[in-house]
């Protein structure tokens, strides 16, 4: 079975969700209750730090899609950050870079709430 | 490799698929692009050709020819209908909030060639990928 782990931190105003493993139709549901926990408590700042992320298909993009909208419409963002090459391939394939703010590392992804 | 259908194997697909890519002589990144699209027809037959209903048949079979992985993806649920399907943008999906119609979408941009045949109740996809 598709392992797939969510750690979380905060630093400042921001939350920090570390995800390690693989993102598929199986494990997306995992993100997808933390992302829906994190806009019911209005911590729309979010930068999901992927580089422990090994593997990602169309389902776990997929909730990146399904939320991205109602927490920019709380003035919050999804950044991501630190993705493998194999990882952002696949982010790239779709279009998803112009979309979302998708950066080399979690430093930077922090820097551009600011 | 006969499995059931449910999300819960899409890992021991991906391994199944990627030893076998992997013994056929291709490369890393050929191998995770092949995996990729073995996941995503796998999750489209899981979620819409057996709605999610578990236990149902999902066959998968690997050969290689003349050069060329042929991957024969085989399910008796409902079928798909290649025609009806739209490129989604993200633009598009993001404004009417859907995740779905990737899968396919990748599958046709990192496969060389891709078939789909509906015969009675059994539907088959068939992709190929040079190596």
């Amino acid at each position: 079975m598709s392992k797939f782990e969510i750690r979380k931190r905060s630093k400042s105003e921001v939350t920090i969700l570390d995800i390690y493993g693989e993102l598929d139709a199986h494990t997306a549901p995992t993100l997808e209750n933390e992302l829906k926990q994190l806009i019911e408590k209005n911590f729309v700042h979010i930068v999901v730090n992927g580089s422990g992320l090994e593997y990602i298909s169309s389902a776990g993009l997929g909730v990146f899609m399904a939320y991205i909208e109602d927490i920019r419409s709380q003035d919050g963002d999804i950044k991501i950050a630190s993705l493998k090459p194999k990882v952002f391939n696949v982010f790239d394939l779709l279009g998803f870079p112009t979309l979302y703010d998708i950066v080399e590392n979690e430093e930077e992804a922090v820097t551009r709430f600011k | 490799m006969r499995i059931s259908a449910s999300t819960e194997e899409l890992e021991k697909i991906r391994k199944f698929v990627a030893d076998h890519a992997r013994e056929f002589g291709f490369g890393e990144a050929d191998v995770s692009d092949i995996t990729l699209c073995v996941d995503e027809a796998c999750t489209n037959i899981i979620k819409h050709a057996y709605e999610w209903k578990k236990g149902k048949p999902i066959h998968i079979q690997l050969a290689m020819k003349n050069n060329e992985m042929m991957v024969t993806i085989v399910d008796q649920g409902k079928p798909f209908d290649p025609d009806s399907y739209q490129v989604p943008t993200p633009e598009e999906q993001l404004s009417r909030k859907k995740r779905s119609g990737y899968g396919i979408l990748l599958i046709r941009k990192l496969m060389d060639h891709v078939e789909y045949l509906n015969r009675k109740s059994r539907n088959e996809i068939r992709m190929t990928k040079k190596r």
